[in-house]
């Protein structure tokens, strides 16, 4: 499978994360996951929120890069302290694109390492992942599924909340954490296992459970049957061509 | 009331150990002029609360701050900041790890002149293991505990805005605020720096007023410095100078590399600065970013 055809693969089953949402702010940080959502606006979820990715709630989900003649169209006025409002209230799904993972779906783009005062690898900090992971559903998106990323203890710097009973506070449950896909270069996963294990929902064409279990440092609920993750369809794919005019998605996956 | 006065003038209020807000975010709208002002002067020990950018990786290469109170430090389209990174994992400064939201929660605190905000945000994190100093509280009206993001009171906090008065009124034009307002309400002293000085009459009329979004009791000192913010933008008066952003981040990977930035970019003063940025007007050509 090519590396264009892998990543529209991917786009179009991580557009999926928002088709039940409703009326929702859904933000995709990434060039994939912005067009994800995009995606989902334009075709199984038409009642979503989608801004700029500047200042603005707009009508219509922008196209990635220079726009030419393009004219966004307003919305509302969204700046960040904006954001927060709409975070804090709770109405958003974010699809995000974490450094690690755990088994919990506790995730980290803070730092690597094990002494915070001094970090192997200082990366952006938490952000707003604290924020997010608390309020807000989320999901993920990782280009490079290996044992880095998924690892088999917790991760590094627990920047977003997983679904760890052991870190909750008094008086609340699991049932507040709301984390909901996971994909990556060769697999969708959710946490529909055992105990919100989290369970491999689909495999990319060519890539088999094995190969993915071995890629993910702890490990995952395989269903007796896993299918193939369905591969776009043609609408879909003359909405992401006028989503991404420049082809930007096509080095993502590090091509 | 007469606020002028000089990037000088500000700095010399600076003491050693206070604890400085500065606005913006990221590579936007920066005071970077009174950064610069600084980075020249013996100003050390500082304690930092910002939506980082250069300022913060600059203040780290210089050895000026002690603790940083932060979310990200990021310059964006270079998504590490070089000497914040390389500060960082040298141990050198002290941190004080939150989330965005919660960075703003301490300001509000700070500025409505309570001692915390109860929020969800930040439960089951790390952000608790590292800051210990960050308590849950339980509340009297229901049965669960809550995070009680202290107040960060600022002793000195530093803007950047298009255009101001000699009063201290002050208009942001650009498509975001940032959280410039929560960092101007919640410090002792707010110095702002402006790219346009303008008389009281530029606010009366029309819709002027309503991008002026704190009352000019928030504004201690203004100082009138063009192109204040380079290299980061002021929307929508320039964009920011990616080609200095990569220089500038190149330096961090030679040896000796920041003492050659700070001489050719910082030891020369504001007005040399501008000129070997390309001058006023290639700044206010700079394009806006289109994400």
């Amino acid at each position: 499978m090519s590396d264009t055809t892998l990543v529209d693969t991917i786009i179009c089953a991580a557009s999926e994360a928002w088709r039940h949402d409703g009326e929702v702010l859904a933000t995709g940080i990434g060039v994939v996951q912005r067009l994800a959502a995009s995606l989902a606006k334009l075709t199984c979820n038409p009642d979503l929120l989608m801004t700029d990715s500047e200042a603005w709630l707009v009508s219509e989900p922008v196209p990635i890069g220079p726009r030419g003649d393009y004219r966004i169209r307003r919305e509302t006025h969204m700046g960040f302290a904006r954001i927060f409002d709409n975070v804090w209230g709770g109405k958003r799904h974010a699809m995000v694109g974490p450094t690690q993972v755990d088994r919990y779906g506790q995730a980290n783009i803070s730092m690597i390492g094990a002494d915070h005062r001094k970090p192997k690898v200082q990366m952006l900090g938490v952000r707003g992942f604290p924020g997010n992971s608390m309020n807000h559903a989320n999901s993920f998106f990782v280009p490079n599924h290996s044992t880095k990323v998924f690892v088999e203890g917790e991760v590094d710097m627990v920047a977003s909340v997983g679904y760890n009973p052991a870190r909750l506070a008094r008086g609340w449950r699991l049932e507040d954490i709301d984390i909901r896909l996971i994909i990556t270069n060769l697999c969708v996963m959710d946490f529909g296992g055992p105990n919100r294990q989290v369970r491999l929902c689909s495999v990319h064409p060519g890539v088999t459970v094995e190969q993915v279990q071995q890629s993910t440092g702890f490990p995952l609920h395989v269903p007796g049957s896993v299918p193939a993750t369905p591969a776009p369809t043609a609408a879909q794919l003359a909405v992401l061509a006028r989503l991404d005019p420049h082809g930007q998605r096509a080095s993502v996956l590090g091509a | 009331m007469n606020k002028l006065m000089t990037s000088g003038d500000v700095v010399a209020q600076l003491r050693d150990g206070m604890t400085i807000g500065i606005g913006g975010w990221g590579p936007r709208r920066k005071p970077m002029a009174l950064i610069r002002e600084i980075l020249r002067s013996p100003v050390k020990d500082l304690t930092v609360v910002s939506y980082g950018g250069a300022d913060v990786g600059m203040l780290c290469a210089a050895g000026k701050l002690k603790k940083l109170v932060f979310a990200f430090v990021s310059l964006d389209f270079i998504p590490l900041e070089p000497y914040f990174r390389a500060a960082r994992q040298a141990g050198a400064i002290e941190v004080m790890e939150i989330d965005e939201g919660l960075l703003l929660l301490g300001l509000r605190a700070a500025a409505m002149r309570v001692p915390f905000i109860p929020t969800r945000t930040g439960l089951g994190t790390d952000v608790l293991r590292h800051n210990p100093g960050i308590k849950l509280v339980d509340s009297p009206y229901d049965d669960r505990q809550w995070l009680a993001m202290p107040a960060l009171p600022l002793d000195v906090a530093l803007l950047h805005v298009d255009r101001a008065d000699a009063r201290g009124v002050c208009q942001v034009k650009g498509p975001d605020l940032y959280m410039d307002d929560a960092f101007a309400r919640a410090a002792a002293r707010t110095y702002v720096t402006c790219d346009e000085l303008v008389q009281p009459e530029a606010f009366e009329q029309g819709e002027e007023a309503r991008y002026v979004f704190w009352e000019r009791s928030e504004t201690t000192g203004v100082v009138h410095v063009p192109c204040g913010a380079h290299p980061t933008s002021c929307a929508p008066l320039y964009g920011f100078d990616a080609r200095h952003f990569k220089e500038y981040a190149a330096s961090a990977k030679e040896p000796g590399g920041w003492e050659k930035y700070f001489e050719r970019y910082v030891a020369c003063g504001e007005e040399e600065y501008l000129k070997r940025a390309g001058g006023a007007e290639a700044v206010r050509k700079l394009p806006l970013p289109v994400f």
